[in-house]
C-alpha cells in the first residue's frame, strides 16, 4: 500500500509532571480517507492532535506525515502538511480581519500580492465564506466562524485536516453545513469528535482512542454497532439512534 | 475596511480631531501626557489648564461628554487606591473633616487623581476619534517594535472575547442570587476576576498553538490586503 498520508507507530507521551497520557499508539490515514478518533473525554485525543504537527514532541515512537518525520528541523514543512482546526474558534481565529487571518498561514510560508489573494479567496470560497473576507471575526455567527477556522487552514493546502470536535456548540444547520463543506473537499481528514452520528455520516473509518491506547480500529458501522466494545469504553449513542436502523447505511459514507 | 468595525471605546465621527493622522494624535497624546506626569503636583493651576485643554479637544471633537465619564469608570481602581494613600502613607498628619490624615499621602493622592484622570481622558477622546486599526498603523508608523504592535492588535481582537466571558461570568454570579455591583460582593468579584484572568492566559496560550500550527515563527507577515479586489 502507498505511504500513508499519516502515520503514527508506538507514540507515548508523558507530560512533564510525569502524568502519562499517551501509551504506544498506532494510528494511520491514507490519502483521501475520512478517520473519525473517538474516545471518552480524557482517552488523549487532544495530546495526540497536538503531536501530529509537531507542538508537543514524542517521548517514544514516531509520527510521520507523508513520510516525513515529525521531528524540529521539518516542523515548519510539517505544519503546512498538517492543517489543525481546533475547537474554540476564537482561539484560532486571531487577526482582525477575515481575510487578515485566512492570509495569515500562506503568508508565513512566504506567499505575497496576487498569489496571496487568490488563495485566501479560495479557501474562503471552499467553505462559502467569501463575502465575508474584510469582517472582523467576531462580528461573525459561531457556525461562521467555525468555517473560517476551517478556511485559514486549508489556505495552506494542507495533505491532512485534523479536525479538533469539528460539530461542537453547532446549531443543526450549522453542523450539516459543515458536513457539506467537508464531504465536498478533496483532502484527507482525521476528525476527533463526540458527535457519533457525525462520524458514522463522514467517516467511513473509526478509531477508538481509551486510557492513551488504540482499543479498535475498524469500519464506523461496525465501531458503533460494538455494543461490548463502546460500553467499555463510555462511549454512548445519541437517544433514539440507532446505525443499523438507517436506511442503505451499507454505502455510507457516499 | 468593511462594515460594522464599531468599537466600544470609538464614538464615530468627522470632526478634524477625527480625521486627523493617528500617529500625530498619538504623538500628541504621548507629548501632552509627558509634560502633565513631569508637572510637579503642587502646581495646581496648571492641572486646572492641562483639563482644560483636553475638554477643548473633546468639544472640537463633538464626542458627547456623558458618552467619555461613562468610560472614564476604567479609572476606579486607581481613585480606590488614591483615596487609601493618604490612610496608609506615613509622615506627619493633618484632620480632615475630623480624620487624621497622613500629609504627604494627601498630596500623593491628589497628584495620582489628577495625573490620571487627565490621562485618562485624554486617552479616551483618542480611541473615541481614531479606529483601533488606525491606531495600529500609526504606532508603526512612530516605529514602535512590532512585537508591540502585534500585542495590541491581539488585544483588541481579543477584547470582545474576553468581554463577553465575563459579561457571561456576571450573568452567573447575578443567578446565585449574588450582586456584582454591591460592595459586598466584591470579593467574589475580585475572584472571578482572577479566574477571567487565568482563562484569557490560557487561551492566549492557545492562540499562541494556532499561531504556530500555522507556521507562526515570530514574526507577523506582511497582512495588507491587495487593492486589486476579486470579491466586492
Amino acid at each position: 500500500m502507498a505511504v500513508p498520508v499519516l502515520d503514527v507507530r508506538g507514540l507515548a507521551h508523558a507530560y512533564p509532571d510525569g502524568h502519562q497520557v499517551l501509551f504506544g499508539v498506532d494510528l494511520h490515514d491514507h490519502r483521501g480517507e475520512r478517520v473519525a478518533l473517538l474516545g471518552p473525554n480524557g482517552a488523549g485525543k487532544t495530546t495526540l492532535v497536538l503531536h501530529l504537527n509537531g507542538i508537543l514532541t514524542a517521548g517514544a515512537g514516531t509520527v510521520s506525515v507523508s513520510g516525513l518525520p515529525v521531528v524540529p528541523e521539518h516542523l515548519q514543512e510539517i505544519r503546512r502538511r498538517v492543517g489543525v482546526v481546533f475547537q474554540d474558534p476564537d482561539d484560532q481565529l486571531f487577526m482582525p480581519t477575515v481575510w487578515q487571518d485566512v492570509a495569515f498561514g500562506p503568508a508565513n510560508r512566504g506567499l505575497r500580492g496576487g498569489a496571496l489573494e487568490q488563495r485566501v479567496v479560495h479557501a474562503l470560497g471552499l467553505v462559502g465564506m467569501a463575502e465575508y473576507a474584510d469582517r472582523p471575526p467576531h462580528h461573525l455567527s459561531f457556525g461562521q466562524r467555525r468555517r473560517v477556522a476551517v478556511a485559514t487552514v486549508l489556505a495552506m493546502e494542507p495533505e491532512i485536516l485534523v479536525l479538533d470536535e469539528p460539530s461542537s456548540n453547532l446549531d443543526p444547520a450549522s453542523r450539516r453545513e459543515l458536513a457539506d463543506i467537508l464531504r465536498s473537499l478533496d483532502v484527507t481528514v482525521l476528525m476527533v469528535t463526540h458527535d457519533l452520528p457525525y462520524a458514522l455520516e463522514l467517516c467511513e473509518r473509526s478509531v477508538i482512542l481509551s486510557d492513551g491506547q488504540v482499543v479498535a480500529d475498524g469500519r464506523t458501522y461496525d465501531v458503533l454497532t460494538d455494543r461490548e466494545l463502546m460500553r467499555r469504553h463510555r462511549l454512548e449513542l445519541p437517544f433514539g439512534f440507532d446505525p443499523a436502523r438507517i436506511p442503505g447505511i451499507g454505502n455510507l459514507p457516499a | 475596511m468593511g462594515a460594522g468595525h464599531g468599537h466600544r471605546l470609538h464614538f464615530h465621527g468627522h470632526s478634524v480631531v477625527h480625521r486627523a493622522p493617528a500617529h500625530l494624535k498619538l504623538a500628541a497624546l504621548l507629548l501632552f501626557m509627558l509634560v502633565v506626569v513631569a508637572t510637579p503636583r503642587e502646581w495646581v493651576g496648571a492641572f486646572v489648564g492641562y483639563f482644560l485643554v483636553v475638554c477643548g479637544v473633546v468639544a472640537v471633537s463633538g464626542v458627547p461628554a456623558g458618552y467619555l465619564a461613562r468610560r472614564m469608570l476604567v479609572e476606579t481602581p486607581f481613585v480606590v487606591f488614591a483615596l487609601a494613600i493618604p490612610f496608609i502613607a506615613e509622615g506627619p498628619r493633618v484632620e480632615v473633616l475630623g480624620i487624621a490624615v497622613s500629609e504627604p499621602g494627601l498630596l500623593a493622592a491628589w497628584g495620582l487623581l489628577a495625573k490620571g484622570t487627565i490621562g485618562v481622558l485624554a486617552s479616551l477622546t483618542l480611541a473615541a476619534t481614531t479606529e483601533p486599526q488606525d491606531v495600529l498603523v500609526g504606532l508603526r508608523r512612530l516605529r514602535l517594535p512590532a512585537a508591540l504592535v502585534q500585542i495590541m492588535g491581539f488585544m483588541i481582537r481579543y477584547l470582545d472575547v474576553v468581554l463577553a466571558e465575563m459579561g457571561r461570568m456576571l450573568i452567573a454570579m447575578r443567578s446565585r442570587g449574588c450582586d456584582p455591583r454591591s460592595p459586598r460582593h466584591w470579593p467574589v468579584l475580585a475572584r472571578s476576576l482572577g479566574a477571567l484572568f487565568i482563562r484569557s492566559y490560557e487561551r492566549g496560550e492557545r492562540v499562541h498553538l494556532a499561531m504556530l500550527s500555522r507556521g507562526y515563527t515570530g514574526e507577523l507577515p506582511p497582512l495588507e490586503r491587495p487593492p486589486h479586489r476579486q470579491v466586492a
